[in-house]
């Protein structure tokens, strides 16, 4: 009854579809931005638009999100452009110009926003939630436009598919095939700068950087195809955006934007340990297996090179177990004076040889 | 007349603004030489986790058991990064695109859930209030100290300290990371070290400018001096004009246009970066075009001839 009562509450339901539309747009260009080696893109247009932000406010004297889609884009764009500039044309290294761009443009957003406050404009409330979101206050026709800008984000990637691919894997290639590369790293980077805009209202302008990368750290675990990892990427990005907002709701008082972004980091960490192949998880349980054959071998290697050593063989702490081991599954027998040493049974015999055979075989 | 030069307003605000110039961006210069600049970024953001749970065990929200505190939430955050990074499942910059948001909103979660009635807001952590520094003060030998400027006076002086005491260590480390390693001056842990001086200052300059600005003072007048210069003594030196000179100008335009100082003042780093960038003797884009033409225009010396 509970979830029938939150399922049909107006709120949740907007906050929920804001949320996913989020996940749906910063998955998969989050995945671009990462491949790219520009994974902190994302912090730096975030912060960008801010000033943009308060700019469309000045202008046009009302939080319409069409004004704000716009001048979040135009000094998005601005900052990218500067950061290009700083790398090509200075000394400076991209860290430093992506640092230098993010805290200036941030740094203008705020001296433009105590502008604001200082004009004491009645409607500018909601311009402050711009820097930790504010998914609670979500409008439908928010909703229509942030679906709209991921409808036309998600179709603008799937005409440019292959040359977006291509840029991002081998820009030198593209370029020698005459590709407008330039104008294609501009669109991506546009595109980028649209997810901020939908994400300022859920998450805010300081956790979009982690919207960004999350969703796309997660799913480069699960899948090497880029198209797989787009799809993982968006569900990702929706699944911790709808439960992130669901956390939310129920506890009444958490913030929106810190659950998902939390929800998103755990689907990381988890990615991390178990996605098959990658998993740091399985690459322990086999680097394990690894050193216990190479620990087998070493062992019959040794016991059948110098038997009369292995007679008064003193078990070591680090080859106890696999000395138990070998002699449960019938390869070694306790040695015939005494209780210390070993020697090799016929199987062990057998098995050792071949072990020799490898060893040897190897080493000519 | 000291005195008086102290109550009056405009000098405690341009003086604590010029201090977290000077004392944040002896560090940012070691982040801009070494391409690490992002940690400043990493780093500001995530200590408002360590400031939570340093203040959810102690209470105190500020003082020195906060610098220890936000050191040490400093050192977390790059070694969860390295860690991160160590895996080779993420690259370096992802890592931190990971780690310091966790950290940020593990950081606003507490606050949500215990800090009703204590006034660190979120909005205070990201944005500082530069303009109250003096409201809040410390009587020292009779004189009325602002405390914020007391506190990165101090930082001002740790950071030189322990630069000029590593001075040889940290200049090869940075720039020759590997023979400073043959040579046995561990450049790891003196960059850790540099790295817990960095959130240290951060949470100094956290009163006063905030998180986001204070990668505007750590990075940005060291990445102009490195426009400007070729000589790491140097770079200090540049580094603090610029941030003295954007102190004073900030605060006079903001006080003028009536906006944030904090601000106002970081958008001034900006504006000498982009001056470095276009007029450096030696880098700047404006020169390098003179001298381009000057080359060109100039007749080509035929070789001579064997």
């Amino acid at each position: 009854m509970q979830w029938l009562d939150l399922l049909s509450d107006y709120t949740f339901q907007n906050v929920v579809i804001g949320a996913s539309l989020l996940g749906l747009i910063s998955g998969p260009l989050g995945c671009f931005a990462m491949l790219r080696r520009q994974s902190l893109l994302g912090d730096a247009l975030s912060h960008a638009a801010l000033p943009g932000v308060c700019l469309s406010f000045i202008i046009t004297g009302s939080r319409d999100i069409g004004g704000i889609i716009i001048g979040a884009l135009a000094t998005g764009s601005l900052a990218a452009l500067t950061m290009l500039l700083l790398t090509r044309h200075s000394r400076l290294k991209t860290d430093a110009a992506i640092g230098t761009c993010l805290s200036i443009f941030f740094a203008s957003g705020i001296v433009l926003l105590t502008y604001i406050q200082g004009t004491n404009n009645a409607s500018q409330g909601g311009l402050e939630a711009f820097l930790f979101g504010q998914a609670a206050a979500t409008l439908r026709s928010d909703l229509w436009i942030m679906g709209a800008i991921t409808l036309v984000t998600l179709v603008l990637l799937s005409v440019f598919w292959k040359q977006a691919k291509l840029v991002t894997f081998d820009a030198e290639y593209a370029r020698t095939l005459g590709m407008p590369t330039t104008a294609i790293e501009a669109v991506l980077t546009a595109m980028v700068a649209l997810a901020v805009v939908v994400g300022l209202q859920m998450v805010g302008v300081i956790l979009m950087a982690a919207m960004i990368v999350a969703p796309a750290a997660a799913a480069r675990q699960w899948s090497s195809h880029l198209g797989s990892m787009l799809v993982i990427a968006a569900g990702v990005g929706i699944v911790s955006g709808v439960s992130g907002a669901t956390i939310s709701t129920l506890s009444r008082g958490l913030a929106t934007g810190p659950l998902i972004i939390l929800t998103a980091t755990a689907i990381v960490l988890v990615s991390l340990a178990l996605a098959p192949g990658r998993g740091l998880l399985w690459g322990a349980i086999k680097h394990y297996r690894q050193k216990e054959a190479l620990r087998r071998q070493q062992l019959l290697y040794a016991f059948y090179k110098h038997p009369r050593a292995a007679q008064r063989y003193r078990t070591t702490f680090g080859s106890r177990r696999m000395l138990g081991k070998l002699n449960r599954q019938g390869y070694l027998t306790r040695a015939a004076d005494g209780d210390l040493g070993w020697t090799l049974t016929t199987q062990g015999q057998a098995a050792a040889k071949q072990v020799v055979a490898t060893f040897e075989g190897v080493a000519s | 007349m000291i005195a008086e030069l102290l109550t009056n307003t405009a000098l405690p605000i341009i003086l604590v603004g010029a201090m977290v110039g000077i004392a944040s961006s002896a560090v940012g210069t070691f982040l801009v030489l070494r391409g690490n600049s992002m940690l400043s970024d990493a780093i500001s953001h995530s200590i408002v986790f360590g400031i939570v749970i340093v203040w959810l065990l102690t209470q105190q929200q500020s003082g020195p058991i906060q610098l220890v505190g936000a050191a040490f939430t400093g050192l977390l955050t790059v070694l969860l990064t390295e860690a991160l990074a160590n895996t080779k499942r993420v690259k370096q910059d992802a890592a931190i695109g990971l780690v310091f948001p966790a950290l940020f909103s593990i950081g606003v979660l507490l606050l949500n859930v215990y800090a009703h009635d204590v006034h660190i807001d979120t909005h205070t952590v990201l944005l500082g209030e530069i303009g109250f520094v003096w409201l809040d003060t410390i009587d020292l030998w009779g004189l009325p100290v602002p405390q914020a400027l007391l506190s990165m006076s101090v930082m001002t002086l740790l950071n030189y300290g322990f630069i000029g005491l590593f001075y040889k260590e940290l200049k090869l480390a940075t720039f020759d990371p590997a023979l400073a390693k043959t040579f046995g001056f561990m450049p790891t842990i003196l960059f850790y070290g540099l790295l817990m001086l960095t959130s240290s200052t951060a949470v100094a300059a956290f009163d006063a400018v905030g998180a986001v600005l204070f990668i505007a003072f750590a990075i940005v007048p060291a990445s102009a001096a490195y426009l400007l210069t070729d000589r790491l003594w140097m770079m200090f030196i540049i580094g603090a004009l610029i941030s003295i000179a954007s102190s004073i100008s900030g605060y006079y335009l903001a006080v003028h246009l009536n906006v944030s100082i904090g601000g106002m003042m970081a958008v001034m780093t900006g504006v000498f970066l982009i001056l470095a960038f276009l007029f450096g003797p030696r880098y700047g884009l404006a020169t390098q075009l003179l001298k381009r033409r000057r080359d060109r225009q100039a007749p080509v010396e035929p070789p001579p001839s064997v």
